[in-house]
């Protein structure tokens, strides 16, 4: 009896200690809430070992759409947001979530479609393409998921004269995931979606897709971070949180971000102006 | 720690045993005192083992009253109970005496020597480390013994504990048995096997229908018994 | 994890990003195991053994919430342990601590339910033998389990099986964070979103075979002592 109950006991408290050993080893880390666009491309991957280096902070990332992202953010989970929806991000600032706001860098959002372009929409207009896909009731992904693609493929359609919540059906699809699943259900029924580009450059499930409407001014997508506010959660890491902020925003960072290349492809174009918002 | 309490003489006061309509024992009045060993016989649902398992606090009976030494309290202080298939725990021969002495209440530290020497009681001191689970029948049936002898009981009730065994087992379970008689505990066994109870008996208490046809010692009950059932069962008819 | 390799060669290269999230897929699953055997299994023999109003509106209680849906459990624990929730100042949101909870309860009815059952069936046999050598409410329990341990087994990898192979709620409360809560399953969902179907099959496909060899192994343990010790 005694025996086994001791058995027991050792061969839990070896369990949880082996889990647990990392938790007490995070003084110097910190979370970061950021998108999926900017960890399925990569990004982080290249940039966070740069930046451990340097620093000796362990930055760990959880990959949201930008909506859900703030919203962890809001509750005190996070020290810091890496997102793209300025909207969003000056709403989250206005409650005074966030310390200051800091442009990082931009992409552009790419038209993603069969290479067939079966609504025939390919080219350089994004509202004229959209009103086509409307009209044509073309199948159409959405991510549906408050993310900051999501925010900037509904002001599109506002921009086009499209009402979606009203011109809706089964051509438009709400999947209420990431880009990655986006593009593989996109993938899967030959439709068209709206990714950022850095996703749609190292995504490997391609199937049949191809960009068909790329350069427009309006497909800018702008990625801001923040600090959050110590004062709103006290437990906010503000040394190594801002640390992280200022070296991203820091030439050395920003040649950091200007480095990554997928296949020869600059992903993220470094447009930081230090002066914060 | 045990407290100095008795569990005799053990009286059934007007005992009967009722499964829905069904009388399984009826109003069954019997005092088990010190002394030889009593053998409960009778025809199959004559009720002796569900007369044992009262006796032993197993169950509760329906009508009238038991008690243990004056007790009405069934927590089997000073008695033992051997089934007709014991149930050996999933661990060895010695950890099976081990268990029953800690329950009995033995303190931890003589446990192991007390084991030692229940198990050569029973001719098991070789066998003490297989697991219990992969001894023969006989082998259980003298391990079931082990653990009873364990509780260092007044009264070792027993219920056909040589029913599925060959001769071989039967005598060295039955050995075990005078041994525990002649030690001063007191027997109540259940058999359907005469020439057991002839070897055994000191006192016959004859079952049918659930009710105590006969009680005798056990020279007189064979020599002369007094009812038509116990004359019927002892020619080997089939008592009904 | 290097996307240009397939599965296939990081296990030949003992890539040790991968062997870093299996071993993590593991402790956490082993350790919600532990965690739930101790807990799941009191409660099991308790069930098994007690007779109260409302028993029998708990075993069915328990029984459904053997289907615990994943991403709720990790929803609920999410908002507890979140900073602006009650347990906050834990502090453990976003670490492995975090999911061993998470999988400890979406198994704990999954332990305690099948221990019920099994002590339930083994207190049938052991009634008589038990009340005669007096074993009290305590030293059954105990005995019971330890007797029907093999059974149990069962009852452990039902509950590992199932810890191993949710993605939902350590996704939420782990956050899968790259070299730190990132285990086999949430590693399956980013390769996918990544569009990298290979690697997420592979990826599975190692999953399935670690599932598979510790069943095997806990098979061959049954059988093994069963046989020694009857």
């Amino acid at each position: 009896m005694i025996f086994r109950r001791s058995f027991v006991a050792i061969a839990m408290l070896l369990g949880i200690a082996a889990v647990c050993r990392p938790s007490f080893a995070d003084d110097r880390s910190i979370v970061v809430a950021s998108t999926t666009s900017t960890q399925d491309s990569g990004l982080f991957g290249y940039l966070l070992p740069i930046f451990k280096a340097k620093t000796g902070i362990e930055v760990k990332v959880i990959a949201q759409g930008t909506g859900q992202a703030l919203d962890t953010a809001r509750r005190g989970d996070a020290d810091v947001v890496f997102v793209h929806a300025k909207a969003q991000e000056e709403k989250f600032l206005a409650e005074g979530f966030g310390v200051k706001r800091f442009d990082v860098m931009y992409n552009d959002f790419v038209l993603i479609g069969p290479k067939s372009d079966p609504a025939g929409v390919k080219g350089r207009d994004i509202e004229a393409a959209l009103k086509t896909i409307q009209a044509k009731g073309a199948p159409f992904v959405s991510r549906g998921d408050r993310s900051g693609t999501h925010a900037a493929e509904l002001a599109l359609w506002k921009q086009a004269g499209v009402d979606i919540a009203a011109a809706k059906g089964p051509w438009y699809r709400e999947i209420g995931q990431g880009m990655g699943a986006a593009l593989n259900t996109a993938s899967a029924m030959n439709g068209y979606v709206l990714s950022d580009r850095g996703t749609w450059i190292s995504f490997k499930n391609r199937g049949d897709l191809d960009v068909v409407v790329e350069g427009d001014k309006r497909l800018f997508n702008q990625y801001g971070v923040m600090l959050v506010n110590p004062e709103k959660h006290p437990t906010v890491k503000k040394e190594l949180g801002q640390a992280f902020v200022d070296w991203v925003i820091s030439p050395e960072g920003q040649a950091a971000i200007a480095a990554y290349e997928i296949g020869g492809q600059q992903l993220f174009f470094p447009d930081a102006d230090k002066k914060g918002s | 720690m045990r407290a100095p309490v008795s569990d005799l003489p053990l009286v059934l006061d007007d005992v009967s045993l009722q499964a829905g309509a069904t009388a399984i024992l009826d109003r069954i009045s019997l005092t088990i005192a010190p002394g030889a060993p009593t053998l409960f016989i009778g025809p199959n649902g004559s009720g002796k083992t569900s007369l044992l398992r009262l006796c032993m606090g197993l169950a509760k009976p329906t009508g009238g009253r038991i008690s243990w030494g004056g007790r009405s309290d069934p927590t089997p202080t000073r008695r033992a109970f051997v089934f007709q298939r014991p149930v050996m725990l999933r661990r060895t021969a010695a950890a099976n005496v081990t268990y029953a002495l800690a329950q009995a209440g033995e303190p931890r530290a003589r446990r192991g020597e007390r084991a030692v020497a229940l198990l050569e009681r029973v001719g098991l001191a070789d066998l003490a480390d297989r697991p219990a689970r992969l001894l023969s029948g006989g082998e259980q049936q003298r391990l079931a013994l082990a653990r009873a002898l364990a509780r260092d009981p007044q009264i070792l009730l027993l219920d056909e504990p040589t029913a599925s065994l060959d001769p071989a087992a039967t005598r060295a379970v039955e050995e075990i048995v005078l041994s525990a008689a002649q030690s001063g505990i007191k027997i109540a066994m259940a058999s359907h096997d005469l020439g057991q109870v002839r070897r055994l008996a000191g006192e016959v208490v004859f079952l049918a229908r659930g009710a105590l046809c006969e009680r005798a010692a056990a020279s007189d009950f064979f020599d002369h018994p007094s009812t038509p059932e116990a004359r019927a069962f002892l020619r080997g008819d089939l008592v009904i | 994890m290097p996307d240009h390799l397939s599965a296939l060669q990081l296990i030949l290269n003992a890539d040790p990003t991968l062997l870093a999230i299996v071993q993590l897929s593991l402790s956490v699953s082993l350790a919600a195991v532990a965690l739930a055997a101790a807990i799941g299994m009191p409660i099991g023999a308790l069930l098994a053994l007690t007779h109260f109003p409302g028993r029998a509106i708990l075993v069915v209680l328990l029984n459904a919430m053997m289907g615990l849906p994943p991403v709720v459990v990790g929803l609920a624990l999410y908002l507890l342990l979140s900073r602006s929730g009650p347990l906050g100042e834990l502090g453990i949101l976003f670490t492995p601590t975090a999911m061993v909870l998470a999988q400890t309860v979406l198994i704990v009815p999954i332990i305690a339910a099948l221990t019920r059952q099994t002590v339930e069936d083994l207190w049938i046999e052991y009634r008589d033998e038990l009340g005669a050598m007096d074993v009290g409410a305590l030293g059954r329990m105990t005995t019971l389990l330890w007797d029907a341990r093999f059974s149990l087994l069962t009852a452990l990898l039902a509950g590992f099986g199932r810890a191993a192979a949710e993605v939902g709620a350590v996704m939420i409360v782990g956050g899968n964070i790259d070299g730190f809560t990132r285990t086999m399953t949430t590693a399956v969902a980013l390769e996918t979103s990544k569009g990298n179907l290979p690697l997420a099959m592979g990826l599975g496909a190692i999953l399935i075979v670690i599932v598979l060899a510790i069943n095997a192994a806990a098979w061959g343990t049954r059988v093994w002592s069963q046989r020694v010790t009857g």
